[in-house]
């Protein structure tokens, strides 16, 4: 099994390089270029020139997706050329920020979605159930940044909980948690309430009827087994795109962060570092996949014995 | 007093009424087989014996089940559900399915020790172990830890007795223990539930579509049609003398030896829906000495000694 998965970790390799084109192209088609925002007002266009020089830009593209490649494969981000630092060091800044936040909002849409999948399932198709997946619903539809907005106003402005903005401190992680997580609540405990009903339709299930196993725990300790198998796969999913869903959230609480980074990068052109960044969120994705991919195999022996 | 005695049951499910007065009893040390087409009604009795029709939307409408000695369409749910399991098992159709396909077969096995024998989990490991020896499955304490997709289908339908013998039941009903497996595995399986009952007493009613298996191993028979039953008696009578004429279809549709392929006869038509009940004697339209008054009434069922029959022409096919 850890053959299939060291197989796994390999076949990622050209993804990434793909990864790697596709973020590269998709910044430098961008129309502006970082030079412009160092060039003051009234430069001359021989100034311009000889900065586009420097920094390499008036070779061909694919010239300096070369070169850019080359220096990443030895572990060499670039630097940042607004902001004048590596970009390895930019990100090491900013990662945990976002890490903290993404992993906090994770494990709270998770527990807080599973239950309410759980007892949504379990009493399926009564007011209990309409009601609870009619609220999910709508809480789905509100854009994040929004609602962002709406927690400020609400519980920093006037009632005065949670600091506005910041990361100073624990409190200040309340609001943004909250935010990303209620949108990932809805997901998850849809996915969750599905799952258990597919799975609670299985022969299996009459069988622990049969055997007089009560409801309670046919739902809560053998149902709910199998139907964490799709939650894993969403989970996995979701580990990138909460570090990157946290982009806005981030520049919405003012808090450092890989999502503030690559917004105050991606206004100044500032090429590697939102390479660096969208990179990162890239990579999360792959590994988050991967890891859904170990744990299921944890879970179901099916899996285990295919993959073996 | 029989072990369990089914009193003028009727079964609804919504708008749909799949079984229509039916009375049946086993008693201890007996085989019960019911017979009937897919859709006759048998794996709706096996529900209702169970106590498990609320899961499909469905619950007894009329008459009583009495087991030993408790009326169980009353019973609360509470109640119930400590007779299933230990009292009374269930063997499904399908092993492949009706196992958890993620939990080791073992831990399936000692949960109904953990659950209603009060036994702590090494316990029920060894009795579990016990049971899959007694039940010849080759190097069980290995089998214990393995998942029912490493099983073949035999060995899961195994495992499902051992689940259902773990809690020492009084009654097991086997819903089409052995259709979904190969024809030289289907004899086993009988066999180890015919001898269930000898050895042990217990009470067993058999719901096949199979006459074969009928003959092989049950004491006696019910033959269902269309939810209704048709005709009750001791096996040897259904096979020396069957007297309702969609019993003696269902006879003839049996190869015997020697018959040329493509003799076989099969029963025209086919069996009605359950929202597509024809009226009075339900089997009418297939049957081949059906009159006008067959559409009709509706056959009451007639005592014929130990037998009932619901044919009104019984008597004139019984002796014709």
């Amino acid at each position: 099994m850890i053959s299939y998965f060291a197989r796994r970790l390999l076949l990622l390799i050209p993804v990434f390089l793909g990864l790697s084109v596709v973020i590269f192209m998709i910044i430098h088609l961008v129309p502006g270029d970082p030079i412009d925002h160092i060039l003051q007002i009234g430069s001359s266009p021989e100034r311009k020139a000889a900065l586009m020089a420097k920094y390499g830009f008036d070779q061909p593209l694919l010239v300096q997706y070369g070169i850019w490649l080359g220096k990443l494969v030895q572990g060499d981000l670039g630097d940042a050329i607004i902001l004048k630092q590596p970009v390895s060091t930019l990100i090491a800044q900013n990662l945990p920020y976002s890490l903290a936040l993404g992993s906090a909002a994770l494990v709270f849409s998770t527990v807080i979605g599973v239950t309410i999948g759980a007892l949504a399932a379990m009493a399926k198709d009564s007011f209990f159930d309409r009601a609870l997946m009619g609220i999910i619903l709508a809480g789905s539809t509100v854009p994040s940044f929004w609602l962002g907005l709406m927690m400020i106003l609400i519980f920093a402005v006037e009632l005065g909980w949670f600091p506005v903005s910041g990361a100073k401190n624990w409190q200040a992680m309340v609001l943004p948690v909250l935010t990303i997580g209620l949108g990932g609540i809805a997901l998850v405990a849809r996915v969750t309430r599905v799952a258990m009903l597919d799975a609670a339709r299985q022969d299996f299930v009459l069988m622990l009827h049969a055997k007089g196993v009560s409801r309670r725990e046919i739902y809560l300790r053998h149902i709910l087994r199998h139907a964490m198998l799709p939650v894993v796969t969403l989970l996995g999913l979701k580990i990138g795109w909460i570090l990157g869903g946290a982009v806005t959230i981030e520049f919405v609480f003012a808090r450092p962060g890989l999502g503030s980074l690559l917004i105050t990068s991606l206004n100044q052109r500032d090429y590697p570092v939102v390479q660096g960044c969208l990179l990162m969120l890239g990579i999360a994705v792959m590994l988050g996949t991967l890891l859904a991919d170990i744990v299921q195999a944890a879970m179901d022996p099916r899996i285990r014995d295919r993959v073996s | 007093m029989a072990l369990l005695t089914l009193d003028t049951i009727a079964v609804t499910i919504g708008q749909a009424e799949p079984l229509d007065r039916l009375s049946l009893d086993i008693d201890r040390g007996e085989i019960l087989g019911i017979v009937g087409e897919s859709g006759s009604g048998k794996s709706m009795t096996a529900l209702a014996i169970m106590g498990l029709l609320p899961l499909i939307g469905g619950k007894v409408s009329a008459g009583a089940i009495r087991f030993d000695g408790v009326e169980l369409t009353k019973l609360p749910e509470a109640d119930y559900r400590r007779l299933r399991g230990k009292r009374m098992a269930l063997i499904t159709q399908n092993p492949m399915t009706s196992l958890d396909p993620i939990r080791t077969v073992g831990a399936q096995i000692d949960q109904v020790g953990t659950l209603h024998m009060g036994m702590r989990a090494e316990a029920a490991r060894e009795r579990s172990i016990e049971i899959m020896e007694q039940l010849r499955i080759p190097d069980a304490a290995t089998v214990h830890g393995q998942y029912p997709h490493q099983l073949s289908g035999g060995m899961k339908q195994r495992i499902v007795i051992a689940m259902a013998l773990m809690g020492e039941p009084d009654l097991i009903v086997a819903d089409e223990p052995t259709t979904a497996l190969d024809v030289t595995i289907q004899a086993q399986i009988i066999q180890i539930l015919v001898d269930l009952v000898r050895q042990r007493g217990l009470a067993l009613i058999l719901i096949t579509h199979d006459m074969g298996v009928v003959a092989q191993a049950c004491d006696k028979v019910a033959v269902l049609y269309a939810g209704r039953l048709a005709e009750f008696a001791a096996v040897g009578e259904i096979f020396a003398s069957p007297r309702h004429p969609y019993t003696r279809a269902l006879i003839g549709c049996i190869a015997k030896e020697g018959q040329a392929s493509g003799s076989l006869v099969g029963i025209p038509g086919t069996i009605p829906g359950v929202f597509a009940y024809p009226s009075g004697c339900r089997y009418h339209p297939r049957c081949a000495l059906a009159v006008p008054a067959c559409a009709v009434n509706v056959p009451p069922e007639q005592r014929l000694g130990a037998a009932r029959v619901a044919c009104d022409w019984v008597t004139e096919v019984a002796h014709g």
